[in-house]
């Protein structure tokens, strides 16, 4: 097997057992749409990097936290909801860094490979930032985890019992916005996204506690990683989209399973 | 005479029925509201409201819907800032707090004993898992507990961290009528075993008549406070006259500020016929 094919598997691993737990409290917490939100404002920042000549990764990463906490600053207004917010932010992004981008009629960028990355092209070093980047997420997760669980399950309840409330949930949004920034530059958007939600979803009708549904979604995105690599290999078709396409197969055969148990 | 005088008359009847108690030892205060004042936008929704909840009593908030019962209640715990007046809380006062309902969103899988985990100190766990008899609700997910049992959870949960003060809010609305005399027995009997002081909210006097010490009349102001018995003739008193007071207050309901008067519909009881 070649090597690039190799540096796909462990690049889509090491994604996968990070996005499981993370992607877990994106369906707990309903913020299926704030992996778009982060990617559109992704495009601000790769307009922003080539228009003031810093590195891509750093602007991506500075636009996306940033449009993070712009969206926790906003909410404290209690007047929309995140939905509303989320989309106009989104757009509001999307279309600044499509504007910017004009401006620099010189240059040539190819969005495709921004937005939608290639797995097929990752390197050593984009394998060293997936790894250390999850390392890092997971960590700071599992110092959060028994605060923000509780403040998701009933928040008023979770601040009697001083639970800080504000904190932890700021810290999970920027921790989300963050690794998506990190990840998408090598996987592209459709990948990061897909493997936030639909491992998490689909593990939900086999777990009784939280932990378990967060472990086994990292499994489900591993094989799905794995099974839409080797597939995309043999059938010759482009490696993000059909790992995605294997990923939505299990959650499809996972609604089979129960129905028949039942 | 005066409302001052009228309110602190009723005050001391009621400690009356407990005067031993009362003499022995004063009851430790646990929290205190005064003069609290709460506005949303243009709507005044809690008017000049004092309020003391003390160690080994039961305090309880009557009042109809939208009478600001659940809004004094956050403003109490924290939840909500007033617009004006003070909270006192003693210092490192623990709250067990049972909110009205609990909605478990179906995607979070979650056990009874998951959810019992994440209060941060646990203190008591045994011994409440025994008391509220959800041993055997352990494993069950919390999507699929019954009202009266997810009650039972609830109140384990604010118990397990061996507060000072429960505070509870409409805590018998999902029960059935047999469960929500055993909820109150059950938090009498809290109260009388471990000393707890109990803040609760309810919608309906007779309910919560047998299990509480003092009772505050709540429509947006205190209309009356007391011992429960003292507040009901009170209540019956204008529930007698209320017809045309209703009438008047509904003419001053548009400029509600001079509106002083209590809508507390107080359903016929056996000693008073009131023939609405």
């Amino acid at each position: 097997m070649d090597d690039f094919i190799l540096h796909a598997a462990i690049a889509g691993f090491g994604v996968s057992i990070a996005a499981g737990p993370l992607g877990a409290f994106v369906v707990w917490r309903r913020m299926a749409y704030f992996g778009n939100a982060v990617s559109h404002a992704a495009l601000l920042g790769v307009a922003i990097a080539l228009l003031f000549h810093v590195d891509i990764t750093t602007s991506v990463i500075g636009v996306c936290v940033g449009l993070a906490g712009l969206l926790l600053l906003l909410k404290r207004q209690n007047r929309l909801g995140d939905d509303t917010l989320l989309g106009i932010l989104a757009h509001g992004t999307l279309s600044l860094g499509m504007v910017i981008l004009s401006f620099l009629g010189t240059v040539r960028v190819d969005l495709m490979s921004y937005l939608f990355g290639d797995i097929l092209a990752v390197s050593s070093f984009d394998l060293a930032w997936i790894y250390i980047s999850g390392a890092l997420t997971l960590i700071v997760l599992r110092g959060i985890w028994q605060p923000l669980l509780s403040s998701t399950v009933h928040e008023e309840l979770a601040r009697v019992e001083g639970v800080p409330v504000l904190i932890v949930q700021s810290a999970y949004t920027l921790l989300l916005a963050f690794y998506i920034a990190v990840v998408m530059k090598v996987v592209g958007m459709l990948l990061i996204t897909a493997l936030l939600v639909v491992p998490a979803a689909t593990a939900r009708r086999f777990v009784r506690t939280p932990e378990t549904m967060a472990g086994l979604a990292a499994a489900i995105g591993a094989v799905a990683v794995t099974g839409g690599l080797g597939l995309s290999f043999v059938t010759d078709t482009p490696s993000g989209p059909t790992i995605v396409a294997v990923t939505i197969s299990l959650f499809g055969a996972s609604l089979l399973w129960r129905t028949r148990r039942e | 005479m005066s409302k001052i005088t009228e309110n602190w008359v009723i005050e001391v009847m009621g400690y009356w029925g407990r005067k031993d108690e009362f003499l022995n030892a004063p009851p430790l205060i646990l929290l205190e509201g005064y003069g609290l004042m709460v506005r949303f936008g243009h709507t005044v929704v809690l008017e000049k409201v004092d309020i003391v909840v003390q160690a080994g009593r039961v305090v309880t908030v009557i009042g109809p819907n939208g009478a600001g019962k659940t809004t004094l209640l956050r403003v109490l715990l924290g939840l909500t800032a007033a617009n004006s007046g003070v909270v006192r809380r003693r210092a490192g006062l623990r709250i067990g707090y049972v909110p009205q309902r609990l909605h478990v969103d179906p995607t979070l899988p979650l056990t009874v004993q998951r959810f019992l985990g994440l209060v941060p100190e646990r203190r008591l766990v045994g011994h409440v898992l025994e008391e509220l008899a959800i041993t055997r609700l352990l494993d069950k997910p919390m999507q699929r507990l019954s009202g009266g049992e997810m009650q039972r959870v609830l109140l384990a949960r604010a118990l397990l961290g061996d507060p000072d003060l429960l505070v509870l809010d409409e805590p018998a609305q999902s029960v059935d009528i047999g469960g929500q005399g055993e909820l109150y027995a059950l938090i009498g009997r809290l109260r009388d075993q471990h000393g707890y002081g109990v803040l609760l909210v309810s919608h309906d006097l007779h309910l919560v008549m047998g299990a509480t010490d003092h009772v505050i009349c709540l429509n947006r102001h205190v209309c009356c406070t007391g011992a429960p018995a003292l507040v009901r003739k009170n209540l019956e008193y204008i529930a007698l006259f209320g017809r045309e007071d209703r009438q008047e207050a509904s003419h001053r309901e548009k400029n509600f500020k001079s509106s002083r008067l209590c809508t507390q519909k107080v359903p016929p009881e056996g000693n008073g016929s009131i023939n609405g």
